[in-house]
């Protein structure tokens, strides 16, 4: 096995886990809701056309949405709740439409010898009807598994840990091998389950006692798996939490010199959803171990998702932008100076929020006008003002976002660049562009691996027309008590250049390499 | 005289959506031990009758008694239970066994499974299915003639004072249907169970029950013994249903003469 393929699944446990505790629970607690809920509107016509309609609405909201949706709806609270909930709402649809089905599809013969034999509603219901309905019901729940166990990979962004981050993190890091690993093991799990409910309806029809205990045993075990108080409650992944023990005593058993000690406290850390914010948290894992501290690091978390699960204590470390705050948490319009923004912004988040500001790490990560050095020594370019007066025979590429944003129109303001000319493609495929010469100027970030990758140049912003992006570590209200936590996440302020990470991205991004060792390895610089 | 098992006064069901009653004032009696057979054709209103007397359809008017208590206004949930009925079709569930299938009355009755095992094994002999092989058998791993037995079985579980019987022969092949015509009368006097069997078959009426009772257009015709529908029929109608068996049998005895009779076919 590659060492590439053995990180993965070291993973697998505590992601698997993390799947586990939010599927079976959601299928199972939606059959308890959905199949009482089915009978009712089979007895009631009432209620029926309202239940269905509703049911069928809720259908049809996107699943990344209506996970968003909880989050905001259960007040901001991220990880296991808003996912469990959204799923089960999910699993409902399935179930409750072939409950319907099943029951009506009985013969009304059977109905009418269940009542002649001296049968009362409720006994025709238990002993006739349901019995008869239950491989129909059966069918929708294996629909309803198969559809959760799919859909659990997107409570990633939420910050329920699932085979969804292989997903979420093989796409961000270009790493097509941990995609499809996430995929087959998904597909893996939904088809398990799948067989497992089969195995069980076959065992009921034939008869089979045995395979039918063991096949019964095997979901209750999953489900036992699933409802284990420890495994769930404010526990976002039980698994992580073995895991990151385990981690803890291995790194106890190392001579560590530090009268400092988190004393195998649980400090999670969170990380949106790029290559750098996975480092950097790998990074903090580091120095939280290195005390004693048990780390639990959720990746892939939405940009205001993981913003406000700071504010409210659920995660208790992450790395934000002066920029980013700036502009989408105090909506702000105009840049102002780059000290004056980090004093500004540390006040507001502290008087607004109880969140501190630690300090920052020591780079930006900003838009960035990269050349080729052969473009630039032509053009004699060093800065973005160089560019005025070629302006009409360059072209830019860039993201079209990027075009349209502030940014954007600021430094086209401020240096006269009305003349070049746009070409938007894929932030993916710009440095490439740019390097091959399809563009001569590629709008990219300042910390990209790729910059030095394809030996690109970075042009100037003595204007500082572009507002800056200080990366800075964030402490919730609780975390900032903390002073073993201060301390030992101190030594990364001012340490990490941008160079040193732009190299530490290019390891990941263009050498394959992990994030935890490229954090090792920017550590050790 | 002893209280008859069933009657019926005046029974009338009128449905919703129809302007004349499916049954019209059905007076009707049944002893203790007779079988009535009600014989006539679809939309006689044979089958509504039959099914007030359980109270599956629910009666619009008029009065039945059950061994002379008026069940009218009782649980019918409790009335099905002391009231055998054998279907049309047979009727058993397909995903009980043969013995869950014959004990669903004695369970509903909340009878100790010991009691409840023991019959099964009693009323499986009696309609001759040894319960050793065929307890634990599911509906459909048996014949129809073995599903109709394993039918009147269920019926006769809690040892009913009548049965209600809809068209139970009519599925069957007829040397199944004969054999089991056969037995069944026999298990009856046995018995000394009430029976109402409902059937459009004549023939299968004058061979099985003790009286007839012809129904045409949601009311009665005529009642009587098969001798004095066959000697005295009160109209046409009555008359042209009893020629049948008649004209069957008198074909089939000029046969053993070897004597063919002219107009018969």
């Amino acid at each position: 096995m590659t060492p590439k393929m053995q990180i993965l699944f070291e993973q697998l446990p505590d992601l698997l886990g993390g799947h586990l505790t939010l599927a079976v629970p959601a299928i199972f607690m939606g059959v308890l809701i959905s199949v009482p809920l089915g009978i009712l509107c089979v007895k009631s016509a009432r209620i029926r056309g309202p239940v269905m309609s509703l049911v069928s609405l809720v259908q049809t909201i996107p699943s990344i949405a209506l996970l968003a949706i909880m989050v905001a709806l259960l007040g901001g609270t991220i990880g296991y709740w808003p996912a469990f909930i959204a799923l089960l709402i999910y699993s409902i649809l399935p179930i409750i439409r072939n409950t319907i089905v099943g029951l009506e599809s009985v013969d009304p013969a059977m109905r009418e010898a269940a009542k002649a034999v001296g049968m009362r509603p409720v006994q025709q219901l238990l002993w006739v009807e349901l019995p008869l309905a239950l491989p129909v019901i059966l069918a929708g729940i294996r629909t309803a598994t198969v559809w959760v166990v799919g859909i659990a990979t997107l409570s990633t962004p939420v910050g329920a840990p699932s085979l969804g981050n292989y997903i979420f993190s093989g796409l961000q890091l270009r790493d097509w091998q941990r995609v499809i690993f996430g995929c087959v093991a998904t597909m893996t799990l939904s088809l398990v389950l799948d067989q497992l409910i089969a195995v069980i309806e076959k065992s009921i029809q034939a008869r089979h006692r045995v395979s039918l205990v063991l096949a019964s045993c095997a979901l209750a075990g999953l489900v036992g798996i699933g409802l284990a108080p420890g495994f769930m409650a404010e526990d976002a992944a039980g698994f992580s939490n073995l895991l990151g023990s385990r981690e803890g005593v291995a790194e106890s058993l190392e001579p560590e010199e530090s009268p400092l000690t988190l004393d195998g406290q649980v400090i999670r850390i969170g990380a949106k959803g790029f290559t750098e914010q996975f480092i950097l948290a790998e990074a903090l894992r580091e120095r939280i171990r290195k005390v004693g501290g048990t780390p639990e690091v959720l990746t892939n978390m939405g940009s205001t998702i993981v913003f406000d699960a700071l504010a409210k204590d659920t995660i208790d470390i992450y790395i934000d932008y002066t920029g980013t705050l700036w502009s989408t948490v105090f909506k702000e319009a105009n840049p102002i100076g780059r000290v004056s923004m980090r004093a500004d912004v540390a006040g507001r988040l502290f008087n607004d929020f109880g969140i501190v500001l630690l300090g920052p790490l020591g780079f930006e990560n900003t838009y960035a006008l990269v050349t080729q050095r052969k473009t630039a020594f032509r053009y004699g370019l060093s800065e973005i003002g160089d560019l005025t007066p070629v302006a009409k025979d360059l072209r830019i590429g860039g993201d079209p976002e990027f075009f349209g944003r502030p940014e954007w129109q600021r430094v086209r303001q401020l240096y006269a660049l009305d003349d070049i000319t746009e070409v938007g493609m894929d932030s993916t495929f710009m440095y490439q562009a740019v390097a091959d010469g399809q563009v001569d100027v590629a709008a990219g970030f300042s910390t990209d691996g790729r910059i030095d990758a394809f030996d690109l140049t970075v042009l100037g912003d003595p204007k500082q027309a572009f507002p800056p992006y200080d990366a800075v570590v964030l402490l919730s209200p609780r975390a900032a008590k903390n002073q073993n936590l201060v301390h030992a996440i101190e030594p990364l302020l001012n340490r990490v250049s941008v160079t040193a990470m732009r190299a530490a991205n290019r390891l990941v991004d263009e050498d394959g390499e992990s994030p935890r060792e490229s954090a090792r390895q920017l550590l050790a610089d | 005289m002893d209280v008859p098992a069933i009657e019926l006064v005046a029974l009338t069901k009128q449905f919703r959506n129809t302007k004349k009653p499916a049954v019209d004032s059905v007076n009707l009696s049944v002893s203790q031990g007779e079988v009535l057979a009600i014989v006539g054709g679809s939309g006689s209103g044979k089958t509504t009758t039959l099914k007030m007397i359980n109270r599956l359809i629910e009666p619009s008017s008029g009065l039945i008694r059950v061994m002379g208590e008026d069940v009218t206004n009782r649980d019918p949930v409790i009335l099905r239970r002391s009231i055998g009925y054998a279907f049309q079709g047979v009727g058993l569930f397909p995903h009980m066994t043969v013995g869950q299938n014959v004990s669903v009355t004695l369970r509903l009755l909340g009878q100790d499974t010991e009691c409840v095992s023991k019959r099964v094994d009693e009323l499986l002999a009696m309609v001759e299915l040894p319960a050793e092989e065929y307890r634990d058998r599911l509906p459909t791993e048996l014949s129809g003639g073995q599903q109709q037995r394993v039918g009147f079985a269920r019926a006769l579980a809690s040892q009913p004072r009548a049965i209600l019987m809809d068209e139970p022969f009519g599925a069957l092949d007829p040397i199944t249907r004969d054999a089991l015509q056969q037995e069944f009368r026999s298990l009856q006097k046995k018995l000394q169970v009430s029976v109402v069997l409902v059937t459009h078959d004549m023939s299968e009426a004058v061979l099985l029950s003790d009286r007839v009772a012809v129904m045409h257009e949601g009311q009665v015709a005529q009642v009587g013994s098969p001798h004095e529908l066959l000697t005295k029929p009160v109209n046409d109608y009555v008359a042209q249903l009893i020629d049948t068996p008649r004209r069957h049998s008198d074909f089939i005895e000029s046969l053993m003469r070897e004597a063919p009779i002219e107009g018969t076919s």
